[in-house]
Parts: structure tokens; C-alpha cells; sequence
């Protein structure tokens, strides 16, 4: 037998090896949370030690040091974490780090709204998730960990997308939503949904190196996300983490400040008659610092918590409120089907031969630019473009070469740049061959050549 | 003459050259209010009059941007009709949405 084929045969054995302890270890899992439930649901003591005592003594071990912290208010403040129930919904960057806090301390029942699954990308601050649960559902890959940490905790999980046909449902039963989201089309839809059944929301928020955070419609008291933002921000104003990039601890930062809020609002800490609401503003850059800013109070005219309010739960479940409509998008298809070439055109027709007179123009921002990029491109972003006012003497400071009679082919990130550009060039500079290139940069790597850095 | 600090925050700082803070004198003769200081912004401190749409909304700070007088809400102060004094502090930071 060669030492190949014996290799290859102890490969296998392993791989059984594997399977089979990983299937005990399972069993025994479940068995230990089995065990956990049945301590923490049982209302029937089982032991001496249970008779006198609240919790279990492997709870009081666990517990020990924020017990003995007073501002908890000891076994009687550990009893209330355990009969909390709160939502997180979004297992990101902020879920990631808030989740295993709220695990940790003892929350009895967690909920999980997550419908997307670990990507690479996401693996610098969604720290619950590694590189072993890439491609596993963002809720799944947190109940294993949670799991892990504390099996005392009911963790259950929702691979939706919340909308306002399931929101309710989910939301029901809880006492406490955390808003871990990254839109402002689900940022209203949850404060909407938590005024209407009268539940607190601890909602966060980052991008790049800086982060809010809020109590929003405390006690049912507010104020809530509508008084602070009655109108929606423009969506071109509005910028993701996938766009503005985000830094891990940064993001993280507020995920753990927004357990600390968690406990302190199920602890009772906050009243109804010393609550001012407010917004914390953290930056991590380029010195640490972390601001309290007093809010306004609840609005008499808000359409969701005042007087007269008219988002009510029908208005909602029936679609009658339009969220993305209310939050609008950005109308990038600005280009007719002519103006526009896929990536294996871009790839035969201007890679591949040499066309002379040519001029490839990438549109991104140029620290991306500088991550990766393919040779003989111009880089002048769809913001200096704009800047110039179609004048071409400013664009030949960049591009010696352009004249009307160019041509030109644009690309961005993902194709959507690439066009707003295409349409100054051609209406602002009146330059008339100009063509984008469709899904971008990105979609060039994946079709045609995935050796380029992608980021 | 009015002395204000200004704070630009939550990447709003782009607007004004990228410039966190700013302590201004601002040549003023009586009242000078919020609305006073946001024309002053506007005609004196943004630089690419393409950008004062993120800014500036029909004659207001646009939706989406909170403006704070020394560290409270502008609704707890008056608005764009609150009086600044010296030493006062205005922020204005960008709502924020990612997670």
C-alpha cells in the first residue's frame, strides 16, 4: 500500500473520529441545557438548598461577583434578570458583543432576530462568530455560543427579516427589544411596533469610528425614534457599514454599553419619574471620547407615541404605513441598457485588446483605490467629478488625454457610482462614448478574475 | 463680537473640512441667534457650496441631524431662535444607522 492511499485512509478514520465525538459532544450538550432548564423552570424545588434559596447554587457560583455589586440589588436583582425577556434584533456588530453580556448575566430568555449568515467580512467585529461559522445563520452561530457561555438561558431564534407582517408576532411576549439593525426603514418599523405594545427599546447605532445610543419609549412614557427623527433622513446621507466601512471595537464599544443599559432598565434603575431622555455620542477617534446629550421628551404631535397617534398596529400590519417608501432609495439606474457593458464585454473588448484613446476610469473613493485596483485606470471619484461642474480643462488636469471624443469606461465597487458618473460625464462634460460597467469592480473579480483583492 | 465653539460630529466634519471643532468670534452687533450662526456656517465655513445640502434643508438643519446647545437638544432651547451667549457650546452630529 502506498503512503498516499494509507494517509488517505487515515484521514477518513478521523473524519469518523470526528463525527462520532462530535455527536457525543452534542448529546452531552443538550443534556447539560436539559438539566439547566429544568433548574431554572422547575417550580418544584429540587434539592434542600433550592427550598431556601431563589436560584440554584450553581447560579449563585455563576452569578457571584455582579450579585455582590449592590447597584444590582443582589439575589433579588438576579431573580429579575432571570425572568427578563428581551429581543436582540440583528446578530452584527452590535448583537455580537451585547449578546453574550446578556448571557452572561443571566437573562432567562433571549430572542434572536437574524435571517443572514456569517460572511468573512463580517468577522472583525461580530465577534460571537469565527471563521468556522462562516456560512451558518448569523442567529444559529450566536445560540451555539450562547449556549456555551451560560446554558441556563432559553435562547430562541428568528432567521427572518423583520417586517411589518411578523414583527408582532415576534416582538409579543418579550418585555425588552434591543434595536441592533443597520437601516432606518427597520429602525422605525421597531420603535413603531415597541409603541404600540408598550415596550422599552435600547437602541445603538455606528459607522466608520463613531456610535449613538438611546432609551427609546421608556415605559411607554418616550420619547421615541419619531420625535427624535419625525422626517427620515435623505437616503443619500444614510451610509452602511458595507459602504463606510466600521471599526470593530468601535461598533463593539456600543454593543456593550447597550448591555449595560439592558441591565440597568430590567434592574429598575430607571423610573418613570427620574428618566431624561437622552443620547450618548461616542467617538473613537482620534481621541476616545463619550458624550451624554439631554433629548427632548415625548412629542404631543408624534404620529407614533403622541396625542393622536396614527401608526397604530392595523396601519402597520396592513401595509397602510410603507416603510420603504417613507425612507425612500437612491435611484442609481441612471443609465439606459446602451450606456451600459457587462464585465466579460469590459474584460474582450478593453482588457484583453489594446484600444488605444481608451481612458478607464475607477470612480472609488481612493482608499479603496489603494486596497486593489487594475493597472492603467484613472481614479477621480463621482464627488470631484461633480466638483469640476462639467468643466473639461479640470478634468484634463487629471486626465491629460480626455476630450469629447473619448472613450471612456467607468466602474466602481458594485455599479452603482459607476453610473451617477457615466451620466455627468456624458450630460455635464458632454463627452459621448461613455459606458459603465455593470456589478463593478466586485463583479469583474468574480466573474473574470478572482486572483484581485476584495475587500 | 460672539464666541462659540462649534462641534461637527458623527461625520459631519466632511462638510467642514474635516475639522471637528471650531471656537469662532463671530463679528455680531445684538442678538445673535441659532438661525444666525447656521447662515454663518453656511456662508463662511463650507467651502464647496455642492456640500451645504448636507447641511442645510429649507432654511434648516437637515432631517437626520441633531443639534445640540451645550450638550441638550436645540427643542429644549428654542431652536433656531435661541440667543447664543459667549462660551456657548453648538454641536450638530449625523444620525447614525449602521449596527
Amino acid at each position: 500500500m502506498s503512503s498516499m492511499e494509507e494517509l488517505q485512509r487515515e484521514v477518513e478514520r478521523l473524519q469518523l473520529e470526528n463525527a462520532r465525538l462530535k455527536e457525543q459532544l452534542e448529546k452531552a450538550e443538550l443534556n447539560e441545557q436539559l438539566a439547566g432548564s429544568r433548574e431554572s423552570t422547575d417550580p418544584k424545588p429540587q434539592n434542600n438548598a433550592t427550598d431556601k434559596y431563589p436560584l440554584t447554587l450553581e447560579e449563585y457560583h455563576r452569578y457571584g461577583r455582579q450579585m455582590i455589586v449592590e447597584e444590582t440589588g443582589g439575589v433579588e436583582g438576579q431573580v429579575k434578570l432571570k425572568n427578563a425577556k428581551v429581543l436582540v434584533i440583528g446578530a452584527g456588530g452590535l448583537g455580537c458583543p451585547l449578546l453574550p453580556y446578556l448571557a452572561g448575566a443571566g437573562v432567562g430568555t433571549i430572542g434572536i432576530v437574524d435571517n443572514d449568515t456569517v460572511d468573512p467580512s463580517n468577522l472583525h467585529r461580530q465577534i460571537l462568530h469565527d471563521s468556522y461559522s462562516v456560512g451558518m445563520l448569523k442567529c444559529d452561530s450566536a445560540k451555539r455560543a450562547l449556549n456555551r457561555l451560560n446554558p441556563n438561558v432559553n435562547v430562541t431564534t428568528y432567521p427572518v427579516r423583520l417586517d411589518n407582517t411578523n414583527a408582532f408576532q415576534i416582538f409579543e411576549g418579550y418585555n425588552l427589544i434591543m434595536d441592533c439593525t443597520d437601516t432606518p426603514v427597520t429602525r422605525y418599523l421597531i420603535n413603531d411596533v415597541a409603541v404600540n405594545l408598550g415596550l422599552t427599546v435600547v437602541s445603538a447605532s455606528g459607522v466608520r469610528t463613531e456610535g449613538q445610543l438611546t432609551i427609546l419609549n421608556f415605559e411607554n412614557m418616550g420619547p421615541c425614534y419619531r420625535c427624535f427623527y419625525p422626517v427620515p433622513p435623505s437616503p443619500n446621507s444614510v451610509s452602511s457599514c458595507q459602504e463606510g466601512g466600521v471599526i470593530g471595537p468601535c461598533i463593539g464599544v456600543l454593543g456593550v454599553m447597550m448591555a449595560v443599559e439592558a441591565m440597568k432598565v430590567i434592574l429598575g434603575l430607571y423610573s418613570t419619574d427620574d428618566f431624561e431622555p437622552f443620547l450618548m455620542q461616542y467617538a473613537g477617534f482620534p481621541k476616545q471620547s463619550l458624550r451624554t446629550f439631554r433629548m427632548r421628551r415625548r412629542k404631543e404631535m408624534c404620529a407614533a407615541c403622541g396625542t393622536n397617534p396614527t401608526i397604530t398596529r392595523e396601519a402597520i400590519e396592513t401595509s397602510k404605513i410603507n416603510y420603504t417608501e417613507f425612507c425612500g432609495s437612491r435611484n442609481y439606474n441612471v443609465c439606459v441598457p446602451e450606456e451600459r457593458i457587462t464585465v466579460q464585454q469590459f474584460d474582450n473588448e478593453y482588457l484583453k485588446v489594446t484600444s488605444p484613446g481608451c481612458i478607464l476610469l475607477d470612480v472609488r473613493p481612493e482608499h479603496h483605490y489603494q486596497i486593489s485596483h487594475l493597472p492603467n485606470t484613472y481614479n477621480i471619484t463621482v464627488k470631484s467629478l461633480r466638483n469640476m461642474d462639467g468643466s473639461l480643462d479640470e478634468l484634463q488636469k487629471h486626465i491629460p488625454s480626455v476630450s469629447k471624443d473619448s472613450d471612456i469606461v467607468v466602474l466602481c465597487r458594485f455599479g452603482n457610482d459607476s453610473q451617477l458618473a457615466t451620466r455627468l460625464l456624458k450630460d455635464d462634460f458632454g463627452i459621448n462614448n461613455v459606458k459603465d460597467v455593470q456589478g463593478g469592480f466586485f463583479k469583474y473579480i468574480d466573474d473574470i478574475d478572482p486572483s484581485i483583492p476584495k475587500y | 463680537m460672539v464666541k462659540v465653539k462649534v462641534e461637527f460630529l458623527g461625520g459631519l466634519d466632511v462638510v467642514f473640512d474635516k475639522q471637528r471643532t471650531y471656537d469662532l468670534d463671530i463679528p455680531s452687533e445684538g442678538e445673535f441667534t441659532v438661525k444666525d450662526l447656521l447662515d454663518y456656517l453656511v456662508t463662511n465655513m463650507i467651502k464647496n457650496p455642492k456640500d451645504v445640502e448636507m447641511f442645510i434643508e429649507d432654511g434648516t438643519v437637515r432631517p437626520g441631524i441633531i443639534t445640540l446647545i451645550n450638550d441638550a437638544d436645540w427643542e429644549l432651547e428654542g431652536e433656531l431662535e435661541y440667543v447664543i451667549e459667549d462660551g456657548d457650546i453648538v454641536s450638530f452630529t449625523s444620525t447614525l444607522h449602521g449596527g
